[in-house]
């Protein structure tokens, strides 16, 4: 038995013009521990699979397993990172971690228990000195991290991750990517992970999974990662191995399923503006 | 913002300048501060001169600034003088009783109470009670039922209706219904609210409901979808979820709302003390109308100005709370 397994999902959303079919049949499994990307060009569905295992979609048609049971809500046990930090901005740092560990551990730990567990959390992330920050007062990089920890702090089964670095300059995600990959070693967690950046998947996961251009998505190929942890970027640039997985992803995306941007035509419509506002 | 950082703003420049002493810009800045608007009253006031001296009703002329202001000052004058005469009273009871006392200690004295006649400042403190009472009240219905609907469409399509067509009802016209329906339900021998004032109360909370509710459902309703996930994956209970997601995120426009209400309690109080004759500023200002003296003019004219500068000191006091309990310490709100 596998530790989750998607099967046969199918997702269709309503819409005026009749129902869209995002998802089509998609299929996959991930063993406990596992580090998986998802990675397909723009609105091909990536964040509808997350939020179907998340809880915050219902499949039209199939569904997810965790550990022998069916999901079919939100819940704690798959904690979401969500692409835009989605911290409450009226709570510093740490009350944004406290309300996540309160709703969760408040009838296993005691109250100094709780508060260790929030600032260890907080620790992870390399955001102890600015704890008792609002998330107005910290940069972007700094709330995506007080988002990782809020998610950590969870002790979630699987921890789910909706583009968490799409947003932050190269340096910060780099230097956020060593934070993950340096947790998921320490604590094993199972990761699924939404990202467009090729070298980020491969940095990071254990498999790749390329979804084809929606709609009805589904998942196109999924190429294994085999390259020894702990992972040094630096190191790796070189690598003929790994850019060999760099190139197949490449390849995937820019190949075999190259969106066909109907350039022309939006050049043509926008002329069309122009035209009219003249 | 602490309570203190929001009541020196209006006072920066000047603090700059105590604490710095003065730069160029200071001056520049502190020039501007105080010529424009003492500019603009002088003219107000000159217009209002002119104005004034060229209107003639049948008390007299229409009064000008120098008559509102000896006006005024008669107000104050008979305040004072009804306030020492009251204290004489109560001092002569006292000499009168302490003398009986000397002589006979057993003798039975009499302790009267001495009310001293209803001044125009006795006025603003009531038409002040009633109003923050008849608000709070209203805050006290509004606010829930604006959670509710806010949270929940379908009670918001069911209520709604009944919102919109209340909502625009005047004062005037709740008042008589008021005033007999309490007259009928509220029956005791020792009310501890006389009968006015809960008729003024009660009409200023139906009329300045309305904002509040209809903001506060709003701002509920419009709780970012991210947050709500948020909630959801944590699976916040329904009273955390409110407390800790929906209220914070819906106080900017709840407050919006409640300070409309307000400042529309203020309106509909003295409106509704002048048609029914309860105590409070609009009393006042009937009162002097019937009068028709050749002071009236003038004393409605000072009651006038006063209703104005409660008006306006009340809205800067909800946006003074409204700076400490808003979160995004950002926003600008005016
Ligand atoms: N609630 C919804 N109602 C209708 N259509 C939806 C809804 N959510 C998503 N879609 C559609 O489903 C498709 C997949 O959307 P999704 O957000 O999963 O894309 P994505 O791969 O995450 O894109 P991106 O990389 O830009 O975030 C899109 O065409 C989108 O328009
Ligand atoms: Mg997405």
């Amino acid at each position: 038995m596998n530790f989750l397994e998607l099967t046969k999902v199918d997702m269709e959303f309503p819409t005026p013009k009749g129902t869209f079919k995002a998802l089509d049949c998609v299929d996959l499994n991930i063993a406990e521990g596992e580090f998986v990307s998802l990675i397909g060009h723009s609105g091909c569905g990536k964040s509808t699979v997350l939020n179907i295992v998340a809880g915050l979609y219902e499949a039209t048609k199939g569904g997810v397993i965790l550990e022998g049971k069916e999901v079919n809500e939100p819940g704690p046990e798959r904690a979401v990172v969500f692409q835009n930090h989605s911290l409450l901005p009226w709570l510093t740092a740490y009350q944004n971690v406290e309300l996540a560990v309160n709703t969760v551990f408040s009838k296993t730990k005691s109250k100094a228990e709780i508060k260790d567990w929030i600032e260890h959390n907080l620790e992870l992330v390399h955001m102890s000195h600015a704890m008792h920050k609002r998330p107005d007062e910290i940069s972007g990089g700094m709330k995506q991290r007080v988002g990782i920890a809020r998610a950590l702090a969870m002790q979630p089964k699987v921890l789910l991750m909706d583009e968490p670095f799409g947003a932050l300059d190269a340096l910060t995600r780099a230097h956020l990517q060593d934070s993950v990959m340096e947790i998921q070693n320490k604590l094993g967690n199972t990761i699924i992970m939404i990202t467009h950046d090729v070298d980020e998947a491969v940095l990071l996961s254990d498999r790749i999974v390329m979804m084809t251009n929606g709609p009805a998505a589904t998942i196109g190929e999924i190429l294994k990662v085999e390259l020894e942890r702990p992972r040094d970027r630096l190191a790796l640039a070189d690598n003929p191995e790994y850019n060999h997985y760099r190139s197949e992803v490449l390849r995937f995306l820019y190949e075999k399923q190259r969106k066909v941007e109907p350039i022309s035509s939006a050049k043509k419509e926008s002329g069309d503006k122009e035209s009219k506002v003249a | 913002m602490s309570i203190s950082a929001v009541l020196q703003q209006p006072l920066k420049p000047f603090i700059k300048i105590a604490k710095e002493g003065v730069s160029k810009d200071d001056a520049v800045s502190l020039f501007k501060a105080l010529s424009l608007p003492i500019l603009g009253l002088a003219i107000f006031l000159l217009l209002w001169q002119v104005a004034a001296q060229n209107i003639v009703t049948s008390l007299g002329n229409f009064p000008g600034p120098g008559e509102v202001y000896n006006q005024a000052s008669n107000l104050v004058e008979e305040h004072r003088v009804e306030r020492e005469a009251v204290q004489k009273k109560y001092e002569r009871q006292r000499e009168r009783n302490e003398k009986k006392l000397a002589k006979n200690p057993d003798a039975q004295v009499k302790w009267r109470e001495y009310k001293s006649r209803i001044t125009f400042f006795d006025q603003i403190g009531t038409s002040l009670i009633t109003v923050l009472c008849g608000f709070i009240l209203a805050s006290l219905i509004a606010i829930p039922i604006g959670i509710v609907i806010g949270l929940s469409a379908s009670s918001y399509q069911a209520i709604n209706p009944i919102i919109q067509i209340l909502k625009p009802v005047s004062p005037l016209a709740w008042l008589p219904l008021v005033t007999m329906v309490v007259s009928a339900v509220y029956v005791s021998d020792d009310p501890a609210f006389s009968k006015s004032f809960i008729v003024s109360m009660i009409t200023v909370s139906l009329c300045c409901l309305w904002p509040t509710m209809i903001n506060t459902a709003v701002g509920v309703a419009g709780v970012s979808q991210d947050l709500l996930n948020v909630s959801k994956v944590l699976r916040l209970n329904w009273f955390t979820h409110v407390k800790k997601i929906v209220l914070p995120s819906a106080i900017p426009l709840m407050f919006t709302g409640l300070r409309l209400s307000l400042g529309i309690a203020w309106m509909v109080l003295i409106a509704a003390e002048m048609l029914a004759q309860n105590p409070g500023l609009g009393k006042f200002v009937w009162d002097e109308f019937q009068n028709g003296s050749s002071n009236s003019l003038g004393r409605i004219m000072v009651a006038i100005l006063v209703i104005g500068f409660i008006g306006f000191i009340l809205d800067r006091l909800m946006l003074m709370l409204q700076k400490i309990v808003n979160w995004d310490k950002n926003a600008v709100v005016r």
